[in-house]
C-alpha cells in the first residue's frame, strides 16, 4: 500500500494535478467502505471505457 | 533481452514475447480459455509464449503492460467531476471496481507473476506504456518501413482516442492527439449499439451491413452529431451520447434525431433503415479517416502510413485510404485491437525504454504472417485426435493438399487446421474454414449451417498474390485481410434492372460475379493475399485448387461458430467439426470425413456460445 501511495503521489506531481488529492482521499475512504460491504465489484457497462 | 508484453483487464487480454527485438510468440487469452474477448489476467497466453521460446518467467527481463491505470483513473475522476451531478449512476458502478481492483493493477500483476516466479521482484521489472503508444508501436515497429507516419484510432485509451506519431528507426514520437470524449471508435460503437449489435464485437456486422443501405443519414450525422474540420479533427456533441455519464451509448436526443429507440435485437428484425444507418456511419467514418490521413500526409511529408487501434480493423476504410493515394504505402497491424497492445507494449519497452536498435527484414514485415500462436506436431495431432475419439487417415503432404482441393472444388465445407495459430481477429489459413467461392449457394450455406450467423454477412477470399490483379482491383500485398477492394470489372456480372431494384438483403441472392460467394453487394471483397514465403502449405492448396478449377481464390473464414473464439487445439477443431455441418476436417496431415465419425460424438453447437 505504501509503494502504491508513493507512486500515486509522484503521478500527481508529474501531472501537476494536486487538486485530485482531496477527491482521491474521500474516494478511498468511502469507496473502501462500499467495497468492504459488498461481494463483487463488476461494472455492468455496455463498454468498459473506465 | 526478453520482454513480455501484456494486455488485460478491459477486453481481449493477450500476451506477446519479444526476444532481442524479434517477435517470438503472441496469443490472445480467449483462445485458451474459450471465453470470447476474455478480459482476465492472460495466464495461459503467458505460459504458451514462454513455452514457445523454451524459457521460463525467471528469464524475462521486463514485463510491459499496455496502458497506464493512473492516467485512466485521472480521466475517470475529471469526467465525473465535470459532469456532476449527472453520471452518479455510472460513478457508483465504476468507483468500487477501481477502488477494489483497477487502481492496484501493478500490485495485482506483480502478485500473479510472483505465483509463477516467486523469487523475482516483479514490481521493479514492470513497465507501463500508454495505450496509444502501445498501438502505435504495434503498427510501426513490425512494419517493413524505416520511416512512417503512424495513425492510431480506437474507442479510448487513457485520454487519447486518436493519435498520430512519427516513426523513424527505433524512435517513435506521438505528435498529435484527439482526446476523450471525442472518439471515432465510440461514435461507430454508438451506431453499433443503436442498430442492436453488441458493442466491441458487432462493429464488423455494421460494416458488413453498410453496402446494403444508402447513406441517407450521413449529412444528419455531420450536421448534428459531429463537428468535423477540414484537417480531420473533430468534436462530438455529447448531448447525443450517454457513454460519459450513463450505462448506455446513446441518449434520448440521439434516438429522437434518428426517429426511433435503439433496435431490440431479440424482438426487432433488421430493416432497411438499419442498413441505411450502417451505410451512413460507414461513410462518415471514411470521411473522417480520409481527412485525417490527407492532412497528416501533407503536413508530415512522410510516404508510408502505419495503422492500428480498433478503427484500423475497418478494412473498408483502409481500402479507401490505400486507393486515395495520400501515402504511397500502407501497413496495418493485423492485431489492431487491444490484443495487439500487448505486442506494442513489449516493443515500446525494447526500442523506446531500452533504446535497442530496430532491424528491418528487407521488404518483409516482422509479423511472420501473423502466425505467432501455438502449433502441434503431427505426432501430437494424432494422439489428440485419437483421444477425442476421431476417425482419421494420415496422408503425405501432397495427398492432403490434393484431397482438400478436390473437396473444396466439389462444394464441400472444409475445416483447415495447419501450423501456428494466427495472432489477431482474422484467420489466415492456419485456423480457417474453406469453401468454393464460385458456388452461388456457398455464402448462405456457410453462414446458416456452419457458422450459425446472420445470412447478410459476407465472406472473405484468399487469393494467390501472383494472381491478385487478375481477380481484384488491388495491386498491393494484403496478407492480413485488412484491405477491402473491388472484384475486377471483367469478373463481375452486371445486374439486370429487376435485380438492381431489389433492396437490402434480397440483393444477396443475386449472382454478381464469377466468385459470388465472396462478392459483396457492392462488388467489394475483403482480400487476403497468400504468399509462399509465409504460408507455403496454404499457398500450395490454392495452387492445387487453381489447377483443378482455373480459380486461384478460396473462401476463407475463421474456424469457429458465431460467438466462439477461433479454435486453438486439434480437440477444439474436432469439437467444432462435430457440432457443425462441416464436411471435411484437415488437421496437419490427418483427414477426417464427417461420414466416418461416430454419430454419438455429434454435439449441439448452435446454442453453445452467446450471440455477439
Amino acid at each position: 500500500m505504501l509503494s502504491f501511495l508513493a507512486e500515486f503521489w509522484s503521478f500527481m506531481r508529474v501531472r501537476k494535478k494536486y487538486w485530485l488529492l482531496p477527491m482521491f482521499v474521500m474516494l478511498l475512504l468511502f469507496g473502501g467502505l462500499v467495497v468492504l460491504t459488498q461481494g463483487s465489484a463488476v461494472a455492468p457497462f455496455i463498454y468498459t471505457i473506465f | 533481452m526478453r520482454i513480455l508484453g501484456l494486455s488485460a483487464f478491459y477486453h481481449d487480454s493477450a500476451a506477446a514475447l519479444v526476444e532481442d527485438g524479434r517477435i517470438v510468440a503472441a496469443a490472445q487469452e480467449e483462445r485458451f480459455t474459450r471465453k470470447k474477448h476474455d478480459s482476465g489476467y492472460p495466464g495461459e497466453a503467458i505460459a504458451y509464449c514462454l513455452a514457445e521460446a523454451g524459457t521460463t518467467l525467471d528469464a524475462v527481463d521486463h514485463v510491459a503492460f499496455y496502458d497506464k491505470p493512473f492516467l485512466k483513473f485521472e480521466r475517470l475522476l475529471e469526467t465525473y467531476l465535470s459532469m456532476a451531478p449527472r453520471g452518479f449512476a455510472s460513478f457508483r458502478m465504476a468507483i468500487p471496481v477501481w477502488i477494489k481492483e483497477k487502481l492496484f493493477q501493478k500490485a495485482l500483476l506483480g502478485k500473479k507473476l510472483k505465483e509463477a516466479a516467486p523469487d523475482i521482484d516483479w514490481e521493479a521489472k514492470l513497465l507501463f506504456a500508454e495505450h496509444h503508444q502501445s498501438h502505435a508501436a504495434s503498427a510501426f515497429y513490425p512494419s517493413p518501413f524505416e520511416r512512417a507516419l503512424v495513425l492510431t484510432m480506437d474507442g479510448v485509451g487513457e485520454w487519447a482516442t486518436t493519435s498520430a506519431g512519427i516513426g523513424a528507426g527505433k524512435d517513435l514520437e506521438i505528435v498529435r492527439e484527439i482526446h476523450w470524449p471525442h472518439s471515432i471508435g465510440l461514435l461507430y460503437s454508438a451506431f453499433t449499439y443503436y442498430c442492436g449489435f453488441k458493442v466491441n464485437s458487432g462493429e464488423y456486422k455494421l460494416m458488413g451491413l453498410a453496402p446494403y443501405g444508402e447513406p441517407r443519414f450521413a449529412q444528419t450525422i455531420l450536421d448534428h452529431v459531429i463537428d468535423l474540420k477540414p484537417d480531420g479533427s473533430f468534436r462530438l456533441d455529447q448531448s447525443y451520447f450517454d457513454y460519459c455519464t450513463g450505462l448506455t451509448m446513446t441518449s434520448e436526443k440521439f434516438h429522437a434525431l434518428f426517429g426511433a429507440p435503439p433496435r431490440a435485437p431479440d424482438k426487432e428484425r433488421l430493416e432497411q433503415r438499419h442498413m441505411d444507418l450502417a451505410a451512413s456511419i460507414q461513410a462518415v467514418t471514411e470521411e473522417i479517416v480520409l481527412r485525417l490521413v490527407r492532412d497528416l500526409a501533407r503536413s508530415s511529408g512522410e510516404k508510408n502510413l502505419c495503422l492500428a487501434g480498433g478503427v484500423a480493423l475497418n478494412c473498408v476504410a483502409n481500402g479507401k485510404v490505400l486507393r486515395d493515394g495520400a501515402f504511397e504505402k500502407l501497413w496495418v497491424q493485423p492485431a489492431a485491437g487491444d490484443a495487439g497492445g500487448a505486442l506494442g507494449a513489449a516493443l515500446t519497452a525494447y526500442h523506446g525504454y531500452k533504446g535497442q536498435p530496430r532491424r528491418l527484414n528487407g521488404a518483409a514485415d516482422g509479423m511472420q504472417g501473423a502466425y505467432l500462436g501455438p502449433a502441434y506436431s503431427q505426432e501430437d495431432i494424432e494422439a489428440r485426435l485419437t483421444g477425442a475419439g476421431a476417425v482419421f487417415e494420415t496422408l503425405g503432404e501432397q495427398a492432403v493438399i490434393a484431397a482438400t482441393a478436390d473437396a473444396i472444388a466439389a462444394g464441400q465445407a472444409v475445416g483447415w487446421f495447419q501450423g501456428r495459430m494466427e495472432f489477431g481477429p482474422r484467420a489466415l489459413g492456419g485456423r480457417s474454414i474453406l469453401g468454393d467461392p464460385r458456388s452461388p449457394s456457398m455464402q448462405k450455406t456457410l453462414n446458416l449451417k456452419v457458422k450459425y450467423r446472420e445470412s447478410f454477412r459476407p465472406f472473405a477470399p484468399s487469393v494467390l498474390r501472383e494472381d491478385l490483379a487478375d481477380w481484384f482491383e488491388l495491386d498491393a500485398d494484403s496478407p492480413y485481410m485488412m484491405i477491402v477492394a473491388p472484384v475486377q470489372g471483367e469478373r463481375r456480372r452486371a445486374m439486370t434492372d429487376d435485380e438492381q431494384a431489389l433492396f437490402g438483403i434480397d440483393k444477396l441472392n443475386v449472382v454478381r460475379s464469377e466468385i459470388p460467394a465472396i462478392t459483396h453487394v457492392d462488388y467489394s471483397a475483403r482480400i487476403q493475399t497468400v504468399h509462399e514465403e509465409t504460408n507455403p502449405r496454404y499457398h500450395a492448396l490454392l495452387e492445387a485448387f487453381k489447377a483443378r478449377t482455373g480459380c486461384p481464390v478460396i473462401i476463407n473464414t475463421s474456424f469457429n461458430v458465431r460467438g466462439e473464439p477461433i479454435v486453438c487445439t486439434p480437440e477444439d477443431a474436432f469439437r467444432c467439426f462435430m457440432g457443425t455441418e462441416l464436411d471435411l476436417l484437415v488437421v496437419g496431415d490427418c483427414l477426417l470425413e464427417k461420414s466416418a465419425q461416430d454419430p454419438a460424438l455429434k454435439i449441439s453447437y448452435e446454442d453453445r456460445f452467446e450471440l455477439d
